[in-house]
């Protein structure tokens, strides 16, 4: 593609490769009236705070990460192990275990946490400017609010004794249910306590994408005699498309690390039930102490992410870019 | 017609192609409020609840809006034996990690969107692939890192690791690759130096993306768990969200305790959204995405 021609508001990839080439073609410059686009010594120099934190604080710990997957670390010694901590996070039913409950908290939270967000900001989209920035802080409020906090809260929502939810449900004849404290309700209840406050960002940013629409789309479509599902459908999904991708993918990679909320609430119980992958990872490392184990998983973990990205961006991909 | 934007009784956006009917609107509205009530219902009860006397909180049914109002359980959190020091933590890792990310990541965005050196895209995609990688399965060879530097329940081991930001870095050389390449380069010419065009020239054209940076930066530190559990050891080293949990665990029926300690975490962040609203509703999206 070339730089002319490129749609008005696309400008983010334009600009580099040509500062780059003209980067590369100039020599050392002298101190006063150096060439443009000359970069040298100082981009380095811009670059090495950030980069030395990198180093320190991200690439270190991850090779490490690696090594360690592949012994069994002792308070004495280490020792190779090869392939056997793999072995065991495989052999792990409880890993397995953990695995399932994370796979299925996640889809179903993405799937109803983004078909909220979308709802609300397809309602939101033809109503007024007024109204929408009001709908949109009071979604967005949960969002800013720690994720512990909101835990705390739900705690004592499904407090089965003293608990507002069963005191609701109590007014449709529902006995009181141990919500947290029943292996059939408690993933269920983590999964709804999600959905409901979620969907704050990905609303703005829905909404957003919407907004983007051009109007004459529209009015194409109502003339063609299109009604409301059909437009919607081949006017408004395919326009948000790169918005809904970039949404589902970010939410499930964060949706599979859910950790804060099985922490505080319920530990991982009861009996597994919520016992989660990086919950399992935190047991093992910071409660059992074996890191070579917890790191395995980890490295589990890290490559299942990669394959759930690259498989949505296989499935939903389209020009998306960084 | 240009007076088109006239006042509409079901607070409709009357300029748009496919407006709901006036009965559509109810029904939108409707949806609407229960889906908004549904979510801060929640933030109400640990309102209320912070504002009820203990012994009526351990009573059912609970009571929606509270009969008899105290500040006890307030006072009972400011006598939490650390509760200051959380505070102070917080404050400090709030402040500091936003006050560095957003100066290094400036810095470190401008060097790769504009002043290019051997490696430099290797590096951007270093930075990117990172982004790709859970922070949770760094934790326990980063915390590893950090007990081989002696840094475990001290404030260098607590705010290091979270200085290093490389979203924040992507997030700068997005919003500094947009500005015309003429306008620095003309100060080139002019003979000023890399840090003073930075200066005066790039800082001053991005600001909104630094005030949304550290805006978001400040919250989601205020808001951070997982580190500062793992890193924090005595109880004075805590942060407030850690000091909530020990709450908690401490005094498991004391819900009103909870609530008002929840309160007070939640406040700050609170006020943040409501005093740079416009920053989080604009939906920025990082020029990630080509809509």
């Amino acid at each position: 593609m070339s730089t002319v021609g490129a749609p008005a508001g696309v400008t983010g990839g334009e600009a580099r490769p040509r500062a780059e080439a003209r980067g590369r073609a100039e020599g050392r410059g002298g101190r006063r009236g150096r060439a443009p686009g000359q970069g040298g010594l100082w981009g380095v120099v811009f670059v090495a705070p950030q980069t030395l934190l990198f180093v320190a604080f991200f690439l270190v710990p991850v090779v490490i990460a690696f090594a360690l997957a592949f012994m069994e670390v002792r308070p004495t010694r280490m020792t190779w192990v090869g392939l056997a901590n793999f072995r065991r996070v495989l052999d792990d039913p409880l890993f397995g275990r953990a695995l399932v409950n994370t796979s299925v908290f996640t889809a179903v939270v993405v799937v109803f946490w983004l078909g909220k967000a979308l709802l609300i900001a397809y309602l939101l989209d033809p109503m007024s400017s007024a109204l929408q920035t009001f709908f949109k802080s009071a979604f967005y409020l949960p969002a800013v609010t720690s994720s512990v906090i909101i835990s705390l809260i739900w705690l004592w929502i499904f407090n089965p004794t003293f608990g507002l939810l069963n005191a609701f449900v109590g007014l449709f004849g529902v006995e009181p249910v141990a919500w947290l404290g029943n292996t059939r309700t408690a993933l269920p209840a983590l999964m709804a306590m999600q959905v409901v406050m979620g969907g704050g960002s990905s609303i703005v940013l829905l909404s957003a994408a919407l907004a983007r629409i051009p109007r004459d789309l529209y009015e194409v479509a109502l003339i063609d005699g299109a009604r409301r599902p059909t437009i919607f459908a081949k006017v408004v999904l395919p326009l948000i498309r790169p918005t809904l991708l970039y949404l589902v993918v970010t939410g499930t990679i964060n949706t599979f690390q859910v950790f804060e909320s099985v922490y505080v609430m319920t530990q991982g119980g009861p009996q597994f039930a919520t016992t989660t992958v990086v919950y399992r990872i935190y047991q093992e490392a910071f409660q059992r102490f074996n890191l070579g184990l917890a790191s395995a998983q980890a490295i589990v973990l890290f490559l299942i992410t990669l394959v759930l990205a690259a498989v949505q961006f296989r499935l939903l991909g389209q020009n998306v870019e960084y | 017609m240009a007076a088109r934007a006239r006042f509409d009784p079901f607070l409709r956006d009357l300029s748009h192609p496919v407006k709901p009917t006036p009965l559509g609107a109810v029904v939108i509205l409707v949806t609407l409020i229960v889906l908004a009530l549904a979510a801060l219902v929640p933030l109400y009860w640990m309102f209320a609840t912070s504002l009820t006397p203990s012994a009526m909180t351990v009573r059912f049914p609970p009571e929606l809006v509270p009969s008899d109002l105290t500040l006890d359980n307030y006072r009972a959190v400011l006598r939490q034996p650390n509760f200051w020091s959380w505070v102070r933590n917080s404050l400090i890792q709030a402040l500091s990690v936003t006050a560095v990310v957003v100066a290094t990541a400036s810095m470190a965005g401008y060097a790769l969107a504009k002043l290019p050196f051997p490696g430099s895209r290797t590096l951007f995609w270093l930075f990117i692939l990172s982004m790709m990688l859970p922070f949770e399965a760094i934790l326990v060879p980063l915390f590893l890192v950090v007990t081989r530097l002696g840094l475990v329940d001290t404030y260098l081991g607590l705010l290091l690791p979270l200085m290093a930001a490389p979203f924040s870095i992507f997030l700068m050389k997005q919003f500094i690759q947009t500005l015309p390449g003429e306008l620095i380069d003309a100060a080139r010419v002019d003979g000023a130096s890399e840090p003073r065009i930075f200066w005066e020239v790039v800082l001053p054209l991005v600001r909104p993306g630094l005030a949304f940076l550290g805006i978001v930066t400040f919250v989601a530190q205020w808001n951070s768990f997982v580190w500062p559990l793992v890193v924090t050891r005595s109880s004075g080293m805590r942060t407030l969200q850690v000091g909530l949990v020990l709450i908690r665990e401490q005094e498991p029926l004391f819900f009103g305790l909870q609530m008002a300690a929840a309160m007070l975490a939640a406040v700050p962040v609170i006020v943040v959204f409501f005093a740079f609203q416009r920053y989080f509703l604009r939906g920025v999206t990082v020029g990630a995405l080509k809509g």
